[in-house]
């Protein structure tokens, strides 16, 4: 295969915006980085309450939380998206759609992203929790409830403490997952990283050093995450159970 | 000792770099000799140049150009049975695929300028735009100026992206560049009420005004920002196969058989809706009809 490599394209200055391509890059890195980070609070946070909604003796209440995952865990999320930024704006009372169409686009497609990124990331979080409170001895809870508690104060400070050490493995997958399905948002025009990439390629017709580049930089987010994640396991971990030494 | 081993590597080298000398084709002919087939790269939405019609068939105006130049490499390759793979392209995966050899030409409505010679090369031009602004016809859109401080989208990975981008930072319109992922995504971020205009070829907007919900309240305008040359796209610097398409290029449009087909794709009713899109033949493409050539305008 010819090709011809031009690794100081990055020092070039970019077709707009003032800037070079690895600002356009780095750019990119940065919206990234703070759409996954929002998602991920916005899924820890529902995903806490839709687990342990799951899970609390009241048929209304974990029906409500059931609907939530199977609805938001089986539709795929490229269709998701598309229905947060193309469909529900036309959904919507036309002034209000139309207000929301006319606002920036970038904040269109970010704000668009951040909820279809959290609620469905949310529904994933939301079975770990509910998975972790389950695999608790159902002593735990009749402890707690023994010694006066009501239910949520059992929640708070007996199950939801267990429970949370315990999926912290999977729920790191989780969050590297967000930041790789955030990838989507290049889908609905969002300039973020793996967008920039491509716009990489299309102003300086060099592809092998774009997608390279974002390789590395979505792999050094993902490392940045692991190592983090695997020293709170350290620090939180409950002796005698998984994560513990 | 030292010199002895760098010139049998220098001979080595200059070995492996030799041309073949006999008559064998090489390149991408070799490859579609020996595989029996060649790849054609499309478009899914470039309407009339490269399409799927309500049977999911692949048609054109450049897929009909496309058919000729292959019909040639049958004959050169004496291929009678080539069997023809269709890869479905986009605006941002196309010159990739090219360059790994997943497709071996692509005829869809890809821009041949001198950025993208680095990388790929292209066949003589087989149309020639310039870049307008779609819009509703009581936007108020008469021209670019009108659309500082708006909503302005266009298709990811095009040169209208790059004069749009440009000339919204060299003139300080304020304008929001919305950057789609194909032009059917363009045109409706333009129909949903999103962008006032979709700047683009001219030729591919009229094709975006064919496929809307009601085609009367579409209208193209604007200055032309640039012209374009299309071309097909091929590997780099394979001058056989670029011979091959080169000629079977400039034959269609000596024999007046190219008017007949831009008769039937922009002056006649074309799939899916049967809508004409009126859009006659530029004094620009009258002079390509008349003498063929690869240049590109920038």
């Amino acid at each position: 295969m010819a090709y011809a490599w031009h690794w100081e394209i990055f020092l070039q200055p970019a077709a707009s915006g003032e800037t070079t391509y690895l600002g356009w890059v780095l750019a990119g890195f940065e919206t990234t980085i703070v759409l996954s980070l929002l998602a991920w609070v916005m899924a820890l946070l529902l995903g806490a309450l839709m687990g342990v909604l799951r899970t609390v003796p009241n048929r209304y209440l974990s029906g409500l939380a059931t609907a939530y995952v199977e609805f938001f865990r089986n539709v795929p999320l490229l269709v998701q998206l598309f229905s947060w930024y193309f469909v529900l704006p036309e959904l919507l009372p036309p002034a209000w759609g139309n207000a929301y169409k006319q606002l920036n686009p970038f904040l269109q497609q970010f704000l668009a992203a951040v909820i279809c990124l959290g609620l469905f990331t949310g529904a994933r979080v939301c079975e770990q929790v509910r998975s972790g409170i389950e695999s608790l001895p159902r002593g735990q809870k009749n402890a707690g409830l023994a010694l006066g508690l009501t239910l949520p104060q059992t929640y708070r400070h007996v199950m939801l403490p267990m429970a949370f050490r315990l999926i912290l493995p999977p729920l790191t997958s989780e969050f590297l997952n967000t930041f790789k399905n955030s990838a989507v948002a290049s889908t609905i025009g969002l300039l973020e990283l793996a967008a920039q990439g491509r716009q990489l390629v299309d102003y300086t017709a060099q592809p092998y050093e774009s997608f390279i580049a974002i390789t590395v930089l979505y792999m050094i987010i993902n490392i940045v995450v692991m190592t983090a994640m695997r020293w709170l396991e350290l620090r939180v971990r409950v002796p005698g159970y998984i994560g513990s030494k | 000792m030292l010199n002895t081993r760098l010139l049998s590597v220098a001979l080595a080298c200059s070995f492996l770099a030799m041309p073949s000398l006999a008559a064998e084709p090489a390149g991408a002919l070799k490859k579609i000799q020996d595989s029996g087939t060649i790849s054609l790269g499309h478009r899914e939405s470039s309407i009339p140049f490269s399409y799927y019609d309500d049977k999911q068939q692949v048609i054109g105006y450049s897929q009909e150009i496309m058919l000729k130049a292959v019909d040639a490499v049958k004959a050169d390759l004496k291929l009678p049975n080539l069997q023809i793979k269709l890869v479905p392209v986009t605006s941002q995966n196309r010159i990739p695929l090219i360059q790994n050899g997943t497709i071996d030409i692509e005829c869809g409505s890809t821009t041949n300028n001198t950025e993208r010679q680095k990388q790929v090369s292209f066949s003589n031009t087989i149309f020639v735009i310039g870049t307008r602004l779609l819009t509703k016809k009581d936007s108020g859109v008469t021209d670019f100026a009108d659309l500082a401080g708006k909503n302005v989208v266009t298709t990811a990975g095009t040169t209208s992206e790059r004069l749009l981008r440009k000339m919204n930072d060299d003139k300080k319109m304020g304008m929001s560049v919305i950057s789609a992922k194909d032009h059917g995504e363009s045109f409706l971020t333009l129909e949903t009420g999103r962008a006032v205009a979709f700047m683009m070829d001219d030729a591919l907007l009229y094709g975006e005004l064919a496929k809307a919900k009601k085609p009367g309240d579409w209208v193209v305008v604007g200055t032309p920002q640039s012209r374009e040359a299309y071309g097909c796209m091929l590997p780099k610097d394979d001058a056989a196969f670029k011979k091959i398409v080169d000629g079977a290029i400039a034959k269609v449009m000596a024999s007046g058989e190219a008017e007949k087909i831009y008769a039937k794709w922009f002056m006649a009713p074309i799939p899916p809706k049967g809508l004409n899109l009126n859009f006659p033949l530029s004094d620009d493409m009258k002079a390509l009809y008349k003498a063929p050539n690869d240049k590109a305008f920038e």
